[in-house]
């Protein structure tokens, strides 16, 4: 009976052996994809924290100093240009222009590594609007109404959501919604269309953008002394899908949570729309494979070679009427001072600070961290419900979701593609949030994005073929409630002039532009160069 | 565990005997498992689910047959050879489902598979019962038939509610197959631990464990095994089947019927296709006075390019197709190429395999003629080949007198999506004429002619099968239920027609 019972034993543990085989061969892990880990340079963003930079050993002379390569400091540059003035520079601390904006490719498509899109402007944004028709994304026009490229605008489909294991058209679930879902969306949207449509007492939209058109009615601006979820928890909205929704929304365009937003930058989202252009286009986007860098590099073709990259500025101080700039060569390790009859610092204000007391407080601007995966796969994701769409987004998942790069390619048809996934970490103090995404090593984020990207899309497995990360530490300006009156603090005397989304305290590329002409057009009618304004 | 042999106690509460009537139970489920299975299978993928049924349960009842016939053969050591029968079963059994799937495509005579299969495991259960019997021997004659042939058949019973309730539905063929022999096998496996005399049967044990391991393997492939065997949707006998890059390819033949499939959407039956195909080409090419440079957009198949090298001015065919594995696959099998005439290996043919959409835009030339054969736009992808900025791309190809046409889907299924490629044509600054055939394989099928400026009333072609002088004019007489009605136009950022597409071909999920 004893070895009866051993041999029990043994057939149990082979069976136990086997039925764990199985289970591993059913849930096996295979080996993540390759793929790098890369960001914002964390090594000069902190040298200039810690100082430490040669004296200068050039000297050099400019007109106007541009210091920060993004969106508002091209949008300087081109309006300078634009106007005809000569000799500024810009100063970009990466080794590449377009901050939020830039992008990257391999052998599949360019792809875009933060902004990546610019919705189609409304009627008050006409100095971007000029940019857009130098740029060939406007056209021409119908009957006044400018008209934009079908090519350069999102191709159809734009957007689907996974919602309750189905992909479906929009980014609001249209089935298995209850009788109060379905009552609180109605409500918001009437709402919503009602502020769009809105003109406050001064005569100005309710919400505009660029922002800084959108009416000061006190009543309006009372919206920014709380939160958007406390606002909808006053209008008694609580569908779960509505709010879900709100979340999406915040985390999208701000990176920040509903019940950290602003209520007034929240309602900003929703009503402050009005797409001008014809076809019906005005709803839609402009994009581009690689994103908003392709607005980037068509700011920076026409600045020529006034753009030096590699170049940290960290120091701004007058130097009498004019301001000298010390700038760190990373490339030649040197320091080279610029006297400059004016500058335009466009970085967020946490490094303007650092790098000249006098640009202003940094209280109240605090920054939404990203990560942001490219995920390279060499099969199109597909999935049950309506086909592939530009913007997918799960609602099962704590992502935004993916965009796919060859949506708006030159080819119709792909075998793969690149597909930009997003996940903004906006349910944790911005500083905790920052050391995770710093400390969490690539693997385990590399897991994390493989992961969600099969929830959704599991005929991706086996598919993916690389994963490159990108850490944001500081994406987005948090539109906070108080941040409106952050705009109305008095800028630094000239010939020191601040140019940055933050200032507006939406993180959007048309308020980036519009600082940045702002900025410029403010430095040349100090410095008495002609112009007419364009905002 | 109990002591002592069934043939001493006698008494079915006893543990090896309880094991052995459970055995027989599962047994018999296990049994109309893989009969239904076969069943199941067979109408898939053969179609005609009466016959297919019949046949294998007609099939398997008579195997089971033979099997009890030939037990009579085996004169001792029941158990070792009930243990082995029952693990070859659940070898057979266990991958059944999963192999006949595997195999459909790429043998030739399926049915010697199938059947060969369901007579072998139908003998292998028809041992089963009186294998049981003998090894029961020792109890009441009276209460052994009554229990093994009550478990037997309430068994049955179980697999066939359980098969259409719960195993179709949740589990799917495939794994069905495998969780089943993993139960024969365990089945035998618990035998051989329970029964007192199973300890000497050491390679029996070995084999158990083995054969649990690769079903239980085959179970978590099952998902992987599942898209192997996607090919088995087909009404006819696959007779090719290969994922490129970019499609599925899967050919079919009946008889001396032959159909192509992308994605599995029926591109052309070997039947019928010279009606598409003459349709298709001669309306333009008969209206060009001389057509020396044909481009042809899409038509890897090279039938389109059959019809255009029938005309002996051509001195040059240009066809762009997406996908190097479809133009190469058609200019390699010679089944292919008896269809295609070779028209894709011809010293005037040029064969260019490139995006469409993008090829257009990029491309300088001057055609003659230009015959857009492209998928229907099932998706978005496609559409993009059938909007303004696509015909106007085109349209910059044409030389002056050229004539284009497109093949356009359904005037009588999706008249909506039709007619708003003629509109979205007009909008690119061309010049649209809609015409239709029937096609017994798709039906009413239709086509727009284009051009820079006016199109030719008369057509002077080479007269085929389908087309000739006196039947060409009459295409282009629409019904009222296919006439045109207003539409809007087909844009890249507003993709129209996938939608009225979809919607009227009732394939849309949105």
């Amino acid at each position: 009976m004893k070895a009866d019972r051993r041999a029990v034993l043994g057939i149990g543990a082979g069976a136990v052996v086997c039925a764990g085989g199985a289970g591993a061969l059913a849930l096996r892990d295979p080996p993540l994809p390759p793929g790098e880990l890369a960001g914002a340079d964390m090594v000069r963003g902190h040298r200039l924290r810690d100082g430490g930079f040669p004296a200068p050993g050039r000297f050099e002379k400019a007109e106007v100093v541009i210091a920060g390569g993004g969106i508002a400091g091209l949008a300087a540059g081109w309006r300078l240009a634009e106007a005809e003035f000569g000799g500024f520079r810009l100063l970009e601390l990466e080794d590449s222009i377009g901050g939020n904006a830039r992008g990257g490719a391999n052998a599949v498509s360019a792809y875009p590594l933060g902004a990546h899109y610019l919705p189609v402007p409304n009627r008050e944004a006409g100095a971007l609007r000029l940019m857009l028709r130098q740029l060939g994304m406007i056209t021409g026009d119908r009957d006044g109404v400018p008209v934009y490229d079908p090519a350069q605008l999102c191709a159809d489909l734009q957007e689907r959501i996974f919602w309750q294991g189905r992909w479906q058209e929009g980014l609001i679930p249209r089935t298995g919604l209850s009788p109060a879902d379905r009552r609180d969306l109605a409500a918001f949207q009437q709402a919503m269309a009602g502020f769009s449509a809105r003109t406050g007492s001064d005569g100005r939209p309710a919400f505009a953008v660029p922002m800084a058109y959108s009416s000061r009615d006190a009543e309006l601006r009372a919206l920014d002394r709380q939160s958007f979820a406390a606002w909808l928890d006053a209008q008694g909205w609580r569908s779960p899908v509505l709010r879900a929704h709100v979340r999406y929304a915040m985390r999208d365009d701000y990176g920040t949570e509903p019940g950290d937003v602003s209520a007034w930058a929240g309602i900003h989202y929703f009503a402050a729309r009005r797409g001008w252009a014809a076809d019906g286009a005005g709803g839609n986007e402009l994009t581009w494979p690689e994103g908003n860098a392709r607005l980037a590099r068509g700011m920076a073709e026409r600045l020529g070679g006034r753009i030096a990259p590699g170049m940290i500025v960290h120091r701004v101080a007058r130097d009498g009427d004019g301001l000298a700039i010390d700038a760190f060569d990373a490339r030649r390790g040197d320091t080279v001072r610029l006297s400059a009859r004016a500058a335009i610092l466009a970085m967020p204000r946490f490094v303007a600070a650092r790098v000249c007391p006098e640009a202003g407080g940094t209280e109240g601007f605090g920054y939404a961290p990203w990560l942001v995966a490219n995920v390279t796969v060499d099969r199109m994701p597909r999935g049950r419900g309506v086909p592939l769409a530009w913007d997918n987004v799960s609602a099962a998942s704590e992502a935004l979701g993916y965009v796919v790069a060859t949506h708006q390619g030159p080819a119709a048809i792909s075998a793969g593609t690149v597909l930009t996934w997003y996940l903004p970490l906006s349910d944790m103090a911005p500083a905790d949030a920052r050391r995770l995404l710093v400390d969490r090593p690539a693997e385990e984020w590399k897991r994390i994005v493989r992961d969600d990207l099969l929830v959704s899309n599991p005929e991706l497995e086996g598919a993916i073929r690389r994963i490159d990360l990108w850490r944001w530490g500081h994406a987005m300006i948090r539109p906070v409630p108080g941040f409106l009156d952050r705009a109305d603090a008095a800028p630094p005397a000239p010939p020191l002039f601040l140019a940055h989304s933050d200032i507006s305290g939406l993180s959007l590329f048309e308020e980036a532009h519009y600082r940045g002409v702002h900025a410029a057009e403010a430095a040349m009618a100090h410095l008495g160069h002609a112009h007419e304004t364009l905002l | 565990m109990a002591e002592g042999d069934p043939a001493t106690t006698r008494t079915f509460a006893s543990a090896p005997a309880a094991a052995l009537l459970a055995s027989a139970f599962v047994v018999a489920t296990c049994g109309l498992i893989y009969e239904l299975l076969a069943s199941t299978l067979a109408s898939y993928l053969l179609g005609d689910s009466v016959t297919q049924f019949s046949t294998v349960i007609g099939s398997y009842l008579f195997a089971m047959g033979m099997g009890s016939w030939c037990s009579r053969y085996v004169k001792r050591d029941e158990l070792r050879l009930f243990v082995r029968v029952e693990l070859l079963i659940a070898v057979l059994g266990g991958f059944s489902a999963a192999g006949l799937f595997l195999l459909f495509p790429i043998v030739d005579h399926f049915r010697v598979a199938l059947y060969g299969l369901v007579l072998a495991i139908g003998f292998l259960v028809g041992l089963e019962i009186p294998l049981l019997i003998r090894i029961l021997r020792g109890f009441d004659f009276r209460e052994v038939v009554s229990n093994v042939l009550t478990f037997d058949y309430v068994g049955a019973l179980a697999a066939s509610l359980l098969f259409p309730l719960v195993l179709m539905p949740y589990l799917g063929m495939i794994r069905t197959g495998f969780a089943f022999g993993f139960l024969n096998a365990a089945v035998a496996l618990a035998l051989l631990m329970v029964l007192p005399r199973g300890g000497r049967l050491r390679m029996e044990r070995v084999a158990a464990v083995l054969i649990l391991i690769a079903l239980a393997a085959g179970f978590a492939a099952s998902d992987r095994l599942q898209r192997w065997a996607e090919v088995a949707g087909y009404g006819e006998p696959v007779i090719y089947a290969e994922s490129t890059r970019f499609q599925r390819i899967v050919i079919t033949r009946r008889d001396a019927d032959l159909r192509l499939y992308l994605n599995g959407n029926l591109q052309f039956s070997s039947r019928d296709e010279y009606r598409y195909h003459e349709a298709l080409v001669h309306p333009a090419m008969g209206r060009v006075a001389d057509p020396r440079n044909v481009l042809i957009l899409g038509g890897g198949d090279g039938l389109a390019a059959r019809e255009v090298l029938r005309y002996p001015q051509v001195r040059s065919l240009t066809l762009v197709d997406l996908d190097p594995g479809m133009t190469g696959l058609f200019q390699k099998s010679g089944m292919l190429t008896a269809l295609n005439k070779g028209s894709l290996t011809d010293p005037r043919t040029r064969v260019i395999n490139a995006d469409g959409f993008r090829w257009a835009r990029e491309a300088t030339g001057s055609y003659d003629a230009i015959i857009v054969d492209f998928p229907d736009p099932v998706d978005y992808s496609i559409g993009k080949l059938y909007t303004e900025t696509f015909y106007r791309a085109a349209a910059r190809l044409l030389a002056p007198g050229g004539m284009m046409v497109v093949q356009s889907t359904s005037p009588l299924v999706a008249p909506k999506a039709y007619w708003t490629v003629a509109t979205t044509i007009e909008a690119a600054g061309l010049t649209a004429r809609g015409y239709h055939a029937y096609v017994p394989s798709f039906g009413e099928w239709g086509f727009i002619l284009a051009a820079r400026g006016a199109i030719p009333a008369q057509a002077r072609f080479p007269e085929g099968r389908f087309l000739t002088a006196a039947t060409e004019p009459q295409l282009y007489d629409f019904p009222p239920d296919m006439a045109r009605r207003p539409t809007g136009v087909n844009r890249l950022d507003n993709q129209i027609l996938v939608r009225e597409f979809a919607e009227a071909w009732g394939k849309y999920e949105g």
